[in-house]
């Protein structure tokens, strides 16, 4: 209620004040165009009394001065126009207007006035500006100063004695025209200040905030110095900016104090800042401590690292001004000073001196470790971060490298480096690892030795190592496995062309996965696996044909690491992804000759098919995969072959469904004809396989019979596919009889009543036929077999 | 003309990091009508960008696959063509062309299109066209040495099937081209 009140109050006082104001302007003009002067001045000065209130909040006194503004700027002209007719003397009218009784308004129309004295060049410019600005003194009301000196700066822009205005010369340099700025500055700084020493205790924030409103009146002085042409580089060194830093220091006011130094690094330029870097700097300690320091350090730092890519002949400048030394001191120093200054605020001040090294001595690694060593220093003492502003800059402060640098191995090689991120807590090392994993797989960067990759693994133990187990249970399934799938792939990026370190290489990724626990291994075994095997055949390649006992010791190595690695699947357990493995090496192993090693690995596949695969669809699979790397195999003797074989078959034939068994005894048949020149060609074991086969799909048949389904059809024309399959490659112990009989059994089953009509079947039989009636017109030498074959 | 892309064996993450980045740059939304996936992506990411690529995408089980649901064979008919779609690690002896012919007989497609050897392979016999495209990241193969990354591009117009085989060999992108063609009449590709 009342803060409505009050602003209901100021509003009818501005609307009053404005009435008043316009009142008096009216007849102030009336007067001015009857030429009475005396008259003119009375109103004027009624006028400008309206500015002597103090009921205006600084945004309403605003409006208020504005209107007035206005209103003067007629006066003066009024004057210019008069005083070139000659019907005052300048002099005369300086005289008139101090008249005015109240001394505002004897102020507003004393610098007018001035201003066309000024313009007649009557006096010399530096002597009515230092009137001036001396009289403005009587003004200590901070409001009404600060607008009333607003209006002196305003009016007087135009006329400052600078490089080659014309007003300069003689007496007036350009110098007058900064002492004039500057002096006009600090007393609107003091203004402002005192501010906020005003009214009740109780209206602190509304004071800051009042304060807030006014400030660019303040900043506007040095604009005005920086525009300028006299303030060059020695003049800014040697004058300028030592005065205006010796106020600001002085004032000892928070709100000040921060925006006049940003302020100062806003308005003039880059180039200035470098070269006054260390007088700048030394300002910084000297604040007060609760001045935000950071931002306007920061702010410095951003400015100077835009500056040094702006152009490439800028940054001999920076080296020349020992730029980095002085910052990363500075930096210090107000680290030091500020005490209470959050984990956060310190971090971003070093971000942002490293992206200014980054961009200025790219090269000087050394840097870029200094800097990360400070953060360690200051991080150190402490428990692993938690705040996440400071976490958030934390991983900006990583990453920027990263960025930088594309290639990850700069960053590895930081000794500083790691040991920021050990700080992290468990959930940011997380989001900092990923971050590096993206860097390396978007640049395409090898890892090739085994110490970087040990670094590497080590930084990003947040994804790789197990930890709290509440942690991990509270991450979302999905983005668990998009994790580590990310890990999968970056160990793939890990190599290297030497087989020596490449095994390393390797060594090193399993030591660390295996920290993984459980639930990570599934993930991560089967790429080290795989990279195991590309050693190998690297190997291989290198040796040429290896034979026997010509075998080198660091393929047994590699065989024995593979074992070893997959054997940690069971802890997961995995056994349908070791049994894949497990066949993968044994084919490997095989390529190599060793055939000792390839039974283990079969074995070892079987041990988990008997133990591990309750499920029939598993089982069938893993039945096929078997049975398809045993068939490829050429390094068995005949013992060992037997007893593979036989296992393959019988557990083929155990497979709970009768098709699937059908299926995977006929696929045994391949394991005792192979195709190459001196592969195994038992033509009486292959048909033993297929007539087990056969004798399945009749036992199918009595099944579907009972329940009126024809399923079992299809299972006899793979079988016929298969007799002729054999047939065409020359295995003596098919005969024509056989293969008509199941051409008849076929026929009959599908013109039988008892069973469904199954088109696929049917399409699959006529598909066959056309197949034997090709190959007998077609001759030749498979044309041969089918010879006896009547269709 | 209809585009559709045969692609598989890529087995993301364990033995390959990604597609090569000349196939990936490549391979552009909108331009394909549908894919046939031979299986072994392994992970959801992989299934996904295909899925981006274009929306009729059929996969068949690979014995790596993630996703167990996928079917062990499929067959579609597109425009004149009838294509089956099969992994391969289900037909012994792997790779070899005659058991293949048969399941080709079984589904009774022309085009069959199947992997698992890693290796490219566009064979024409008298039942019709086995198309191996091969494995698109170049990954580990036991089957297979030296695997170059590649994948297969049919243009199906009317009677007529243009495959197009592209192989990133020694860091560049080999096109070859192989023309198949079907009589009206018969279910089968001469």
């Amino acid at each position: 209620m009342v803060p409505d009140a009050a602003a209901a109050d100021e509003e009818k006082c501005l609307t009053d004040g404005m009435g008043r104001l316009q009142h008096n302007a009216f007849y102030m003009h009336r007067a001015l165009d009857s030429n009475n002067l005396k008259d003119a001045l009375r109103y004027a000065g009624q006028m400008l009394s309206e500015l002597r209130t103090s009921s205006l909040s600084p945004h309403k006194y605003y409006e208020l001065y504005m209107r007035a503004f206005d209103e003067l700027r007629k006066v003066e002209m009024f004057f210019v126009e008069e005083t070139r007719r000659g019907t005052y003397s300048v002099t005369d009218l300086y005289e008139l207007v101090q008249h005015a009784a109240n001394i505002l308004p004897r102020l507003y129309l004393l610098c007018t006035v001035g201003s066309v004295y000024i313009k007649s060049k009557e006096a010399p410019a530096k002597d009515v500006l230092k009137d001036l600005v001396e009289m403005c003194r009587g003004i200590q009301h901070p409001v009404r100063g600060l607008f009333l000196r607003s209006y002196l700066s305003q009016i007087s822009r135009d006329k400052l004695p600078d490089i080659g205005s014309e007003f300069e010369g003689g007496a007036n340099t350009v110098n007058d025209a900064i002492e004039f700025v500057l002096q006009n500055f600090t007393e609107m700084n003091k203004l402002w200040v005192r501010m906020q020493y005003q009214g009740p205790i109780g209206e602190k924030a509304k004071r800051g905030k009042e304060r807030s409103e006014l400030r660019d009146l303040v900043g506007k002085n040095l604009h005005v110095l920086s525009q300028l042409e006299g303030v060059d580089l020695d003049m800014y060194k040697e004058t300028v900016l030592p005065r205006i830093l010796e106020q600001v220091v002085n004032c000892k006011d928070e709100l000040a104090q921060h925006y006049l130094m940003d302020c100062i690094i806003q308005v003039f330029p880059d180039e200035y800042h470098l070269q006054t870097l260390e007088t700048l700097l030394s300002a910084f300690p000297q604040l007060q401590p609760t001045v935000d320091i950071k931002t306007v350090l920061s702010l410095l730092m951003d400015r100077l690292s835009n500056y040094a890519v702006s152009s490439t002949e800028v940054l001999p400048e920076f080296l020349q001004a020992e730029a980095f030394a002085k910052l990363n001191s500075a930096v210090g120093e107000v680290i030091e000073a500020q005490v209470d200054m959050p984990i956060s605020g310190v971090i971003t001040l070093y971000v942002s001196l490293l992206t200014f090294t980054l961009r200025i001595h790219p090269d000087r690694i050394d840097y870029m470790d200094q800097i990360l060593g400070a953060c360690v220093q200051r991080l150190s003492g402490k428990t692993k971060v938690e705040d996440s502003k400071a976490t958030k800059q934390i991983v900006a402060l990583l990453s920027a490298p990263l960025e930088k640098y594309k290639d990850i191995s700069t960053a590895l090689n930081l000794p500083n480096y790691p040991r920021v991120m050990d700080h992290l807590d468990n959930a940011t090392n997380k989001v900092m690892s990923a971050i590096i994993i993206q860097n390396i797989m978007k640049n395409n960067t090898c890892i090739s030795t085994a110490d970087r990759v040990d670094t590497l693994l080590e930084l990003i133990k947040g994804l790789v190592k197990e930890t709290d187990e509440a942690q991990d249970d509270e991450l979302d399934e999905e983005d668990f496995k998009e994790e580590q799938n990310s890990v999968a792939r970056l160990i793939h990026m890990l190599r290297t062309d030497d087989a020596e370190e490449m095994f390393k290489i390797i060594s090193t990724v399993r030591k660390h996965i295996l920290l993984g626990g459980p639930k990570r291994l599934a993930f991560t075994v089967p790429p080290v696996v795989f990279s195991a095997l590309k050693l190998l055949r690297h190997l291989q390649n290198q040796d040429g044909d290896v034979n026997g006992q010509e075998v080198s010791v660091t393929q047994k190595k590699i065989f024995q690491f593979l074992h070893q690695t997959i054997e940690a699947l069971s802890s997961v357990p995995s056994p349908e992804l070791a049994l894949k493995l497990y066949l993968q090496c044994a084919e490997a192993a095989n390529d190599c000759g060793l055939e000792p090693v390839s039974y283990e690995f079969l074995t070892q596949a079987f041990i988990l098919y008997e133990e591990e695969m309750a499920d029939s669809k598993v089982q069938v699979t893993a039945i096929h995969l078997i049975i398809g790397t045993l068939q490829r195999m050429n390094v068995f003797g005949i013992e060992n072959r037997d007893t593979l074989t036989h296992k393959a078959s019988g557990y083929s034939a155990k497979l709970l469904k009768k098709p699937d068994q059908c299926r995977a005894v006929y696929a045994c048949s391949h394991l005792f004809w192979v195709n190459e020149q001196d592969g195994v060609k038992d033509g009486e074991r292959v048909l033993l396989c297929l007539k087990r086969a056969l004798r399945i799909a009749n036992a199918a048949q009595q099944m579907n019979a009972t329940r009126g389904s024809s399923g079992h059809v299809t299972l006899f024309i793979e079988m016929l596919n298969k007799y002729l399959y054999f047939l065409e490659k020359g295995n003596p112990q098919i005969t024509s009889s056989a293969i008509h009989d199941l051409i008849d059994l076929i026929r009959t089953e599908i013109q039988s009543d008892n069973t469904t009509s199954d088109p696929s079947a049917n399409a699959f039989f006529s598909s066959t036929m056309r197949y034997i009636e090709f190959h007998k017109q077609k001759g030749g030498s498979v044309g041969e077999n089918y010879e006896q074959i009547k269709v | 003309m209809v585009l559709v892309l045969a692609i598989g064996d890529l087995h993301i993450p364990h033995r390959a990091p990604d597609l090569p980045a000349k196939f990936k740059s490549m391979l552009v939304p909108g331009k394909i009508q549908h894919i046939l996936c031979t299986g072994n992506l392994c992970i959801k990411e992989v299934h996904d960008y295909l899925k981006s690529l274009c929306p009729d995408l059929h996969i068949a089980r690979g014995e790596y696959d993630e996703d167990a649901r996928y079917p062990e064979n499929k067959t579609l008919t597109i425009g004149q063509f009838k294509l089956g779609l099969c992994h391969g690690h289900q037909i012994i002896p792997w790779g070899d062309l005659d058991s293949l012919a048969m399941l080709q007989r079984q589904l009774d497609v022309d085009i069959l299109v199947t992997g698992h050897t890693h290796q490219f392979k566009a064979y024409k016999h008298e039942a019709g066209v086995v198309i191996n495209p091969g494995s698109a990241t170049g990954a580990y193969s036991s089957i297979t040495y030296d695997v170059n990354p590649s994948f297969v591009l049919m243009d199906i117009d009317g009677l007529r099937v243009v495959v197009y085989v592209y192989e990133l060999i020694d860091g560049e992108v080999k096109v070859d081209k192989i023309d198949f063609k079907k009589t009206a009449n018969t279910q089968s590709a001469h």
